[in-house]
C-alpha cells in the first residue's frame, strides 16, 4: 500500500463522512426549511398556554408560518408571554387572533393564527391582542362532570 | 483481614496513580501533538487504518440495527395506530443514542484494540526506546498521530452508522412492510431538530472518539512489554473504553435531553 492510495483511501472516507452528516441534517433533520429565511418577532399573551413548548409550530389556516422563539411568564398579569418568530415572507394584519391548539386529540399543543381584517399589518415586536387559551383537560372533564352532577341533582329535585 | 484490607488500599493507590499518569499523558499528548497535526501524512496513514479500514463493519452493523429497529418499532407502534411515527422512532433512537454509542463500541473493539496491540508490541521489542535514542520523541511520532487519527475518524463513522441505520429502517418500514413513504419521511423531519438532535450527537460521538482513543494509546503506551502485558493491555483497552462509552454516554444525555425539552 503506498501513500497516494491511502490518500485515496482516506479521502473516499472523509467525504462520505461528511456526506452522512449532511444526508443527516437535510434529510433526516430539516435544516433546509426555516433556519434560512428571515423573521419577525411578535409578542402573545395567554393565561394558559398549557403544554405549548418552545419550537412548537405557529400555523395559520394549518400551513406552518413560524415558531414559538420564547416561553414568559410575566408577574404583573400573571400571563404567559409567547414570543412568536414568524416568517418574514408572510403578513398578518394587526388585528390578527392566535389560539392554542392541540393537533388531534392527545398530540402536541401549536399555536392557530386567524387573519384579522385590519389593513394595517404586523411589524417586528408587535403584539397579538386577540388570544384564546389552550383547553385542559382535566378543565373540560370536571366541567363536564359537574354539569352531570348537576343535571342528576336537578332530576332528583323534581321528583 | 488485615491482608485483604491491605490489598485493597494498593489496588486502590495503583488506580489511583495510574488515572494521574493517564492524565499527565493526555496532557503531554496535547502539548505534543504539533507534529501530527503539521506533518498531516501520520495523521492520515492513522484515519486509513482506524477509519477506512472499520467502515465495513459499521456500515453493515447500521444497515441491520435500522432494520431491526425497523421491525420493533413497526410491532410496537401499529398497535397504537401511528406506524407513520416509525421514521421518527429509527431517526431519533439512531442520532442521538444508537449511532454514536454503537460506532463507539464497535469503534473500540475494531480499532482501539488493534492501536493498543500495535503501541504495546512497538514497546515491547523496544521500537519506542530506540525512537528515544535517536531523540525522537515516540509520543509526538508514535501515539498522538493514532490519538487524532481516532478522534478525526469516530464522529464520521457515527454519522454513517446513523446514517446507514435511517436507511435500514426505510428499507423495512417502507419498503418490505409498506408504511407510507411521504410520512416516514415528513415526520422525521419534523421530529428531528438539526441543533437539538444530530449536533448533540456529533458531539457525543467526538467525545467517545477522544474516550475510547485516549485509553487505547494509554493502554498501548503503558502495557508491560511483554506478550502477556500486550494481550492484558489489549482486554482492558477493550472493556474500560467499552464501560468509559457507557458511562459517558449517561453523563451527556442527562446534560443535553433533559430540562427544556
Amino acid at each position: 500500500m503506498t501513500r497516494s492510495t491511502i490518500d485515496l483511501w482516506v479521502g473516499i472516507f472523509v467525504a462520505i463522512g461528511l456526506g452522512a452528516l449532511l444526508f443527516l441534517a437535510l434529510k433526516v433533520g430539516n435544516l433546509a426549511s426555516f433556519s434560512t429565511a428571515a423573521t419577525y418577532r411578535v409578542e402573545a399573551r395567554f393565561s394558559n398556554i398549557g403544554g405549548l413548548k418552545v419550537r412548537a409550530p405557529v400555523k395559520s389556516a394549518g400551513v406552518v408560518v413560524g415558531r414559538v422563539a420564547d416561553i414568559g411568564f410575566d408577574s404583573q398579569s400573571y400571563e404567559a408571554i409567547a414570543v412568536l418568530s414568524l416568517d418574514a415572507r408572510f403578513k398578518f394584519p394587526r388585528d390578527t387572533s392566535a389560539k392554542i391548539l392541540t393537533s388531534g386529540l392527545l398530540g402536541e399543543q401549536y399555536i392557530g393564527m386567524e387573519a384579522g381584517a385590519d389593513t394595517r399589518m404586523l411589524e417586528d415586536g408587535g403584539k397579538l391582542r386577540l388570544t384564546q387559551s389552550a383547553v385542559v383537560l382535566e378543565n373540560l372533564i370536571s366541567q363536564f362532570l359537574f354539569n352531570k352532577a348537576a343535571e342528576g341533582g336537578d332530576a332528583q329535585g323534581k321528583k | 483481614m488485615r491482608a485483604s484490607l491491605t490489598r485493597l488500599g494498593a489496588m486502590v493507590t495503583a488506580g489511583v496513580w495510574r488515572l494521574g499518569y493517564a492524565s499527565r499523558f493526555f496532557a503531554y499528548l496535547l502539548m505534543h501533538s504539533g507534529t501530527a497535526l503539521g506533518r498531516f501524512r501520520l495523521t492520515m496513514r492513522e484515519i486509513y487504518f482506524a477509519g477506512v479500514l472499520s467502515l465495513i463493519i459499521i456500515l453493515v452493523s447500521g444497515l441491520f440495527v435500522g432494520m431491526v429497529l425497523g421491525l420493533q418499532g413497526y410491532d410496537t407502534l401499529q398497535r397504537y395506530g401511528s406506524s407513520e411515527a416509525l421514521g421518527v422512532l429509527v431517526a431519533l433512537s439512531l442520532v442521538r443514542e444508537l449511532g454514536p454509542v454503537v460506532a463507539g463500541l464497535l469503534f473500540a473493539s475494531r480499532a482501539g484494540s488493534a492501536i493498543t496491540a500495535e503501541i504495546g508490541l512497538m514497546k515491547a521489542t523496544e521500537q519506542l526506546s530506540a525512537m528515544e535514542m535517536m531523540a525522537v520523541d515516540p509520543v509526538a511520532r508514535v501515539v498522538a498521530p493514532r490519538f487524532w487519527g481516532g478522534v478525526i475518524s469516530m464522529p464520521l463513522l457515527a454519522a454513517l452508522f446513523s446514517a446507514m441505520g435511517v436507511f435500514g429502517g426505510y428499507l423495512v418500514g417502507v419498503v418490505l412492510i409498506g408504511v407510507d413513504e411521504g410520512a416516514f419521511w415528513s415526520q422525521m423531519q419534523a421530529a428531528v431538530d438539526v441543533r437539538n438532535d444530530i449536533l448533540n450527537g456529533v458531539i457525543k460521538s467526538v467525545v467517545f472518539g477522544v474516550a475510547v482513543t485516549l485509553i487505547a494509546v494509554f493502554e498501548g503506551y503503558d502495557a508491560t512489554p511483554t506478550a502477556e502485558g500486550v494481550s492484558g493491555a489489549t482486554t482492558r483497552t477493550v472493556v474500560t473504553s467499552s464501560l468509559a462509552i457507557l458511562a459517558l454516554d449517561f453523563v451527556l444525555t442527562a446534560l443535553m435531553f433533559t430540562g427544556g425539552n
